[in-house]
């Protein structure tokens, strides 16, 4: 959806562009502010459930009781696969210009996995269990995408 | 105050295309004047209009409200939409004429599914600082459901199989789908992955379309139907929106749902599951406790034919349809929406 052609006939019918976007700025809330402010800043932190399980990214409310949650807690960052899928060719918008797998990410310390990439570069090098490594955003701006993606820990093999 | 009695009476399903060059209201319109003919009653008749529909698909906000054009607002209409599946639409109108302030109400959705990229529009439905930012679309998710059912043993690779191979065969004897692929299960298992580990046929198809049903409560409902399919249970429940927060492996809200629509209490001859994704129909049917004896998506299912916004719908109307027949007395229809599962709207009808 980038919006960028322009009008054209194809196969006898008019095709216009058109761009879905939502253009606003909005705030994100106080939990999220500070998530994402620590993370613009490399520093990983997420939040105790009611059940002791520890979410990160972090949970604003308990998905079991709806409660607030106000207990953080800093997370080193390394984590495990839990599943993963592999983008064999990547798409606008993505983490990954080259093909790379995503994955649901446990990190050390925490219960509730993450989605996010890992430049696992073939498929046989990444599996359920495999070990990965936060890789930092060169620019950060304070979102999800400061985490380019996770590396695989010890490097290729 | 006990419920009403309340039955669908008549169905309608445009058959599905590919990159059709309608507009929604093209769509819709005579597939509600074919159900309004089927049933026997006029425009005028309907106390309830309840509409089905994405707007991110078609890219504008309030398209939706353009829909009215096919059914007319003059003289004066009551009308609703929900930003859903029609089958959601179904249930409102269920509860509007469970107030009793009306007697007959019709149900439609359309989806023109093949004019957009489907799997990335999806995307927006999921949370929009944690995920959708990373841009991973419709079919990654379920991959990762898919590898998380196949490493803890919940499904195999064969299973997945044989449901598309199944659904394929029923779809061919369905005019309102596409035709399928002939391939047997052990040549389906030697297709390349698309997102590994799923292959294109574990992937529903997308196409375009629209369906229309029409609901009556009471005397009303066996006046307009000879067999009509009452309506004896449904309810819709929703898992947390946090992927990580979710069993992959299982589905507890359709579980609950399926539960609480009374599935368990008998025998269930025909099921219409709506499962983009041919794990996610063995997960339902393990939720649901569906045994062997009931027919599962003798249309073919969404995996055949997946109208988005319609494909729910049109679950209710093949079941419904499988009860006016008399080819079934207990039928269940099936609606997901949201990623892997999300929500799940179940029901349970029956023949007298």
């Amino acid at each position: 959806m980038s919006g960028t052609s322009s009008h054209s006939l194809k196969n006898g019918v008019f095709v216009a562009p058109l761009e879905v976007a939502f253009p606003y700025k909005r705030t994100v809330g106080t939990l999220l502010s500070r998530f994402f402010t620590s993370l613009q800043q490399c520093h990983l932190e997420g939040t105790r459930g009611s059940d002791g399980r520890v979410y990160f990214p972090p949970a604003e409310f308990d998905p079991l009781t709806g409660a607030q949650l106000d207990e953080w807690v800093t997370l080193p960052d390394t984590g495990t696969v839990t599943t993963w899928a592999w983008q064999a060719i990547p798409e606008d918008g993505q983490p990954l210009a080259h093909p790379f797998a995503w994955a649901l990410i446990t990190l050390d310390g925490a219960d509730v996995p993450i989605l996010h990439a890992v430049d696992a570069l073939r498929s046989d090098r990444i599996a359920t269990g495999t070990r990965v490594k936060v890789r930092w955003a060169q620019e950060r701006i304070g979102g999800i995408t400061d985490i380019a993606c996770f590396d695989l820990l010890g490097g290729a093999s | 105050m006990g419920l009403r009695d309340i039955a669908i009476v008549g169905t309608a399903q445009r058959p599905s295309e590919i990159n059709s060059t309608f507009t929604s209201v093209e769509l819709l319109l005579p597939t509600i004047q074919e159900v309004l003919t089927k049933v026997g009653i006029e425009r005028q008749d309907i106390g309830f209009w309840c509409h089905g529909s994405c707007d991110y698909m078609s890219g504008q906000p309030f398209s939706f409200v353009s829909a009215v054009d096919a059914i007319g607002a003059w003289p004066p209409i009551i009308e609703s939409h929900v930003e859903a599946d029609g089958a959601f639409a179904l249930y409102e109108a269920w509860v509007k004429l469970q107030t009793g302030e009306v007697d007959v109400a019709l149900v439609f959705s359309n989806g023109k599914t093949t004019s957009g990229p489907i799997n990335r529009i999806l995307n927006l439905q999921t949370d929009p600082y944690m995920v959708a930012p990373l841009w991973p679309g419709f079919h990654v998710l379920s991959a990762l459901q898919a590898r998380a059912c196949l490493e803890a043993g919940v499904v195999t690779q064969r299973q997945m199989a044989e449901v598309a191979w199944r659904s394929q065969r029923d779809g061919k004897n369905n005019p309102l789908t596409l035709s399928g692929t002939e391939m047997s299960v052990d040549e389906l298992l030697s297709q390349p992955f698309t997102v590994d580990p799923l292959r294109a046929h574990d992937c529903a198809i997308p196409v375009d379309g629209a369906n229309a049903i029409i609901l009556a409560a009471g005397d009303a409902a066996r006046r307009l139907a000879k067999r009509p399919a009452w309506i004896r249970g449904i309810d819709h429940r929703i898992d947390t929106q946090r992927l990580g927060a979710r069993s992959m492996i299982e589905s507890s809200s359709a579980a609950i749902a399926a539960q609480k629509a009374g599935v368990g209490k008998d025998r269930i001859d025909v099921a219409e599951l709506h499962a983009p994704f041919t794990h996610q129909e063995l997960l339902l049917r393990q939720a649901m406790g569906l045994s062997e004896s009931t027919h599962i998506n003798p249309s073919g299912g969404a995996l055949v034919a997946n109208p988005a916004m319609a494909a729910g719908l049109a679950r209710f109307a093949e079941a419904a349809e499988s009860v006016f027949s008399g080819s079934a007395d207990r039928v269940l229809a099936h609606c997901t929406s949201g990623p892997l599962l999300q929500q799940n709207l179940v029901c349970v009808m029956e023949g007298e």
